[in-house]
């Protein structure tokens, strides 16, 4: 594992003229969009002008006309930068993600299978759309673990009969096996019923979640402010939860500012960041060779990789073979 | 009449509530206890093995060894409470203790492959021990809070339910180890 400033000075030294060529390309794009961006506009004030004159612009035409122009908006802005896009993951986080580990595999295009997030546990909803890309799998310190972005959905159906997509969840989704055996199965969620109705409603309320296992009360008031823990067996989730992983895992959540999703279900542990954005997709805005953006593909590598070692999976002291 | 009637049926199902949540707060504690019970004989069954391969190399820790195979003995007697299985644990895990930071000065110990397998599998043990001390403290911190609460204590009274003893950790555990006092020996 190297550091952060070791990675960045990588990111400087040996990736600088990818970085450079890739700029260039990013400023291209960049000058093209801004173009087709003011023909565009020029044309849906065009198109306005012609509705408000002869219909007026409350008309359901009108309703149409701006969902079409931001869906065309959209579709030319994905076409333009795919490409880019492209290069950038293979010429810029393939071989970041080699100098963290030379063990670690990367798929642009693939996504951690649904088995997996559905065997985590951590949402409770039938999945019906289901994608995902940057998949990383490999070895750490001899604990593999792989993890990827991850886009889950479920639709429901309105009164009249529309279908409606919601997002189940939207961001990294990691597995990496556990370095104690265990049957049971323990879910550690963030604490939001406590959070909202305070300790006695909320409490009562979590009790009360039949489609949960039953609540674990633990021992640590700080964990147990932050999130709320679920489990079929009351002795193994303290075998896991100890109280240094439970320390650990406060400290994860307070270094990163997006919902943390904890299970513990077949001797691996399923971790999910409820991040709403995609990962590793290369700003188009803000220059690839600024500090704040390198940082910010830098760090989220790093401290994913890293949760290895955060969270000590690595220490073999147990009979696990 | 009917408003008494309504009031009495109120009364008895409150009763009944307050009966059945004490009842399987008591069985929830038996039931963990049992669990420890389970964890704790894993760890006698590792003694004897521990006891005979350690005693060759530490001839000055004899008497802690003796000591750790006569609670073996007092623990595995049939028909102890649960009070004195909870006072044999503690001194045990502090004896078991004394003997593991001894063998930091014995290397031939360190290098034996078969010490240092029975050490991980008393450390796996030990931390399922404590897994389950945890979950049975809670047990009986929820079935002691509603032996002394208002209104679940009236109806304990009357089940003639009383507080439970939770595991503590002794004297001996709390102590800071003392680096200094390894290196003079």
């Amino acid at each position: 594992m190297k550091s952060t400033s070791q990675l960045t000075d990588f990111y400087y030294k040996e990736l600088y003229p990818s970085l450079r060529e890739l700029e260039k390309r990013r400023l291209y794009i960049l000058s093209q969009l801004k173009w087709y961006g003011a023909m565009g506009a020029v044309l849906f004030i065009i198109v306005a002008l012609w509705i408000g004159k002869n219909v007026g612009l409350s008309h359901p035409l009108m309703v149409s006309v701006v969902i079409g122009f931001a869906a065309l908006a959209s579709i030319s802005y994905r076409y333009m930068i795919r490409g880019y896009a492209k290069d950038f993951k293979a010429k810029i986080i393939t071989p970041l993600i080699g100098a963290i580990d030379v063990h670690l595999l990367y798929n642009p295009d693939f996504a951690i299978s649904q088995h997996l997030f559905t065997r985590s546990q951590l949402f409770k909803r039938d999945i019906d759309r289901y994608s995902g890309n940057d998949y990383v799998k490999g070895s750490i310190d001899g604990v593999s673990l792989e993890f990827s972005d991850v886009h889950a959905q479920y639709q429901t159906k309105d009164s009249k009969g529309r279908t409606q997509w919601h997002t189940l969840f939207r961001g990294l989704f990691l597995v990496a096996e556990f370095n104690k055996n265990f049957k049971s199965r323990t879910v550690v969620l963030p604490d939001l019923a406590e959070k909202t109705f305070g300790n006695l409603i909320g409490g009562w309320l979590q009790s009360k979640n039949v489609s949960r296992d039953s609540v674990i009360q633990l021992d640590d008031p700080e964990f147990e402010k932050k999130f709320v823990v679920y489990g079929t067996d009351p002795i193994e989730a303290r075998y896991i939860l100890t109280h240094s992983m439970m320390k650990r895992i406060v400290e994860f959540q307070k270094k990163i500012s997006y919902p943390l999703f904890i299970s513990f279900v077949h001797n691996h542990i399923h971790i999910a960041i409820e991040t709403k954005k995609d990962l590793f997709e290369p700003s188009v805005f803000t220059s690839l060779l600024e500090y704040k953006q390198a940082m910010e593909y830098v760090n989220t590598l790093n401290s994913t990789i890293g949760l290895v070692e955060e969270l000590k999976l690595n220490e073999k002291l147990w009979s696990k073979s | 009449m009917n408003v008494i009637s309504i009031i009495f049926g109120l009364i008895a199902v409150v009763a009944i509530l307050m009966y059945n949540s004490l009842v399987s707060k008591k069985n929830q504690v038996d039931n963990i206890f049992g669990a420890v019970d389970a964890v704790l004989k894993k760890r006698f069954d590792l003694i004897p093995n521990l006891v005979a391969s350690v005693s060759q190399y530490m001839e000055h820790e004899k008497s802690t060894l003796e000591k750790i195979t006569e609670l073996r003995a007092q623990a595995m007697k049939p028909g102890i409470s649960d009070d004195q299985k909870i006072a044999l644990d503690a001194k045990l895990t502090s004896a078991l203790g004394t003997i593991n930071i001894a063998m930091e000065a014995y290397p031939d110990l360190k290098a034996n492959e078969n010490v240092m397998h029975l050490q991980r599998s008393l450390t796996e043990a030990e931390e399922q021990i404590s897994a389950a001390r945890r979950a049975y403290n809670q047990a009986v911190t929820d079935f002691n809070n509603a032996v002394e609460m208002f209104p679940t204590n009236l109806m304990a009274s009357y089940m003639k339910l009383q507080r439970k003893p939770v595991f503590e950790i002794t004297a001996t555990e709390r102590q800071n180890v003392d680096v200094g006092a390894l290196f003079n020996k």
